[in-house]
């Protein structure tokens, strides 16, 4: 069995923002995840970042993911990356079992990181195993990592800034967006995401969702209906529209499992998205030398998740030893980064979720 | 909305009308459900359906979603072969 330093699970934003904060402070850190490419959903983000300064507003998410990487280039004889590699089970003593390419292994490690990310929630509607209905970052890989338009005529489900942002990318890629339906009563996502789709002539729908899905081999036709406060379907105004695609983007949940096969303590807040871990603010879980940051401990947008990776890689470091130059101005400063970017009458939610868990923000 | 129709587990093929009877039967916990009808037991270990299998159980006993709590998870997270693991096995001996 492998001994390692620090393990970072996962190479999206936060874990490679951790990988950094480690490898400037000295420490030998191994990165896995489980696809080819590193950056996890950046992989697929050609839009442009709102946000802060700092955490590259402005910037497209895959230009984000290259300097990200870069910044880790130079310190390549204390890096390992492990991609293509699905760690399968976490256990108390930190040993990592893991798979690449049917190759089976062990790894122990002095400390972990999850910076696994979040996974798509689905809906239960009629017919909802039809071909032709996809989660919406299913359909930003096909279209943006692999140019592969997903049908012609989509309907979307959910308007949080996902649903919105897909729905522009499908019709700059020429396929129709018939309407997007949306269970509240008003937008979640950012209202200049919106706005844009809506000038283009899409139909968003608020107090509607879909009811069913008709079709014999594919999705043929939709027939979505309007919706009462407890968000059950009112009979009698059903309407029909005809896709040949359902795009699924209500929201993402923490994915949180290796942290419950390990025994981490979590607590379900929906404000958060989920199951989400219990964590000290040094965002360690309760299994000691186990820790967490970015989706993994709520949904949030990408540049939290970079400005929780830098700061649990710092508390980490220390933890191990280390001292960091200036760390406690560092520290300070990517705290009120994070406080800047909860700030919002948008980031409410989040603020309420983690006041749930304990976390300041 | 037929329930036959509506998909909550498709690793396992569990529909909403199986969730419903199970629950009419008095099984109201994810443990219950699982040991009886495979769900979330397939290769996805409750990634797609865990979410909805806890919201059912909370819209119809109509507990708040807080207090259903989520399967037991267990290693592994993904199918491993066999093979790969003796494998494993046999390089450390």
């Amino acid at each position: 069995m492998e001994h390692k330093e620090v393990v970072i699970i996962g190479a999206g934003p936060a874990g490679l923002k951790a990988a950094k904060s480690l490898l400037d402070a000295g420490a030998h850190v191994t990165i896995i995840d489980r696809n080819k490419k590193l950056g996890g959903q950046l992989t697929k983000q050609t839009h442009k970042f709102f946000g802060s300064e700092k955490q590259f507003a402005s910037f497209r998410g895959i230009d984000i993911l290259e300097l990200l990487v870069q910044d880790l280039g130079r310190y390549a004889e204390r890096l390992n990356i492990l991609n293509e590699t699905s760690v399968v089970g976490l256990y108390k003593d930190k040993v990592l079992s893991c798979v690449k390419h049917d190759r089976y292994f062990k790894i122990k490690a002095k400390r972990i990181i999850m910076a696994t990310g979040a996974s798509e929630k689905h809906l239960p509607f009629e017919n909802n195993d039809l071909p032709g209905i996809y989660a919406a970052g299913a359909v930003q890989t096909l279209m943006n990592e692999y140019g592969v338009k997903p049908g012609h005529k989509v309907l979307m489900v959910g308007s949080g800034n996902i649903g919105l942002i897909v729905s522009y990318q499908l019709m700059q890629a020429g396929v129709q967006v018939v309407a997007l339906v949306e269970a509240a009563s008003s937008i979640s996502g950012y209202l200049v995401h919106a706005s844009k789709i809506k000038r283009l002539g899409v139909d968003i729908l608020t107090r509607t969702t879909i009811k069913k899905a008709l079709g014999t081999d594919q999705v043929e036709k939709v027939v979505i209906w309007d919706v009462d406060d407890t968000w059950q379907g009112i009979k009698r105004t059903e309407r029909t529209l005809h896709v040949d695609t359902v795009c699924i983007s209500v929201g993402l949940a923490p994915l949180t499992e290796l942290l419950m096969q390990v025994g981490a303590e979590v607590t379900y807040v929906r404000e958060l998205g989920g199951n989400v871990p219990i964590i000290n603010p040094y965002y360690e879980t309760t299994v000691k030398g186990v820790y967490a940051c970015g989706d993994a401990l709520g949904i949030e947008e990408a540049s939290s998740a970079m400005v929780e990776g830098a700061l649990t890689g710092m508390f980490v470091a220390e933890d191990l030893g280390y001292t960091l130059e200036e760390s406690t101005q560092k520290i300070k400063a990517l705290k009120s980064e994070l406080t800047f970017l909860r700030s919002g009458p948008h980031a409410e939610k989040i603020r309420t979720g983690y006041m749930k868990v304990g976390v300041k923000t | 909305m037929d329930p036959k129709h509506v998909i909550i587990c498709r690793c396992s093929d569990v529909t909403l009308q199986d969730l419903y009877d199970l629950f009419e039967q008095g099984y109201d916990s994810f443990e219950e459900l699982k040991r009886i009808k495979r769900v979330g037991m397939g290769p996805c270990q409750a990634n797609t359906c865990g979410k909805m299998v806890q919201w059912e159980i909370a819209k119809y006993f109509n507990r708040p979603l807080e207090d259903v709590k989520f399967q037991n998870m267990r290693p592994f997270t993904l199918g491993v072969k066999l093979k790969s693991i003796k494998e494993a096995a046999d390089d450390e001996e």
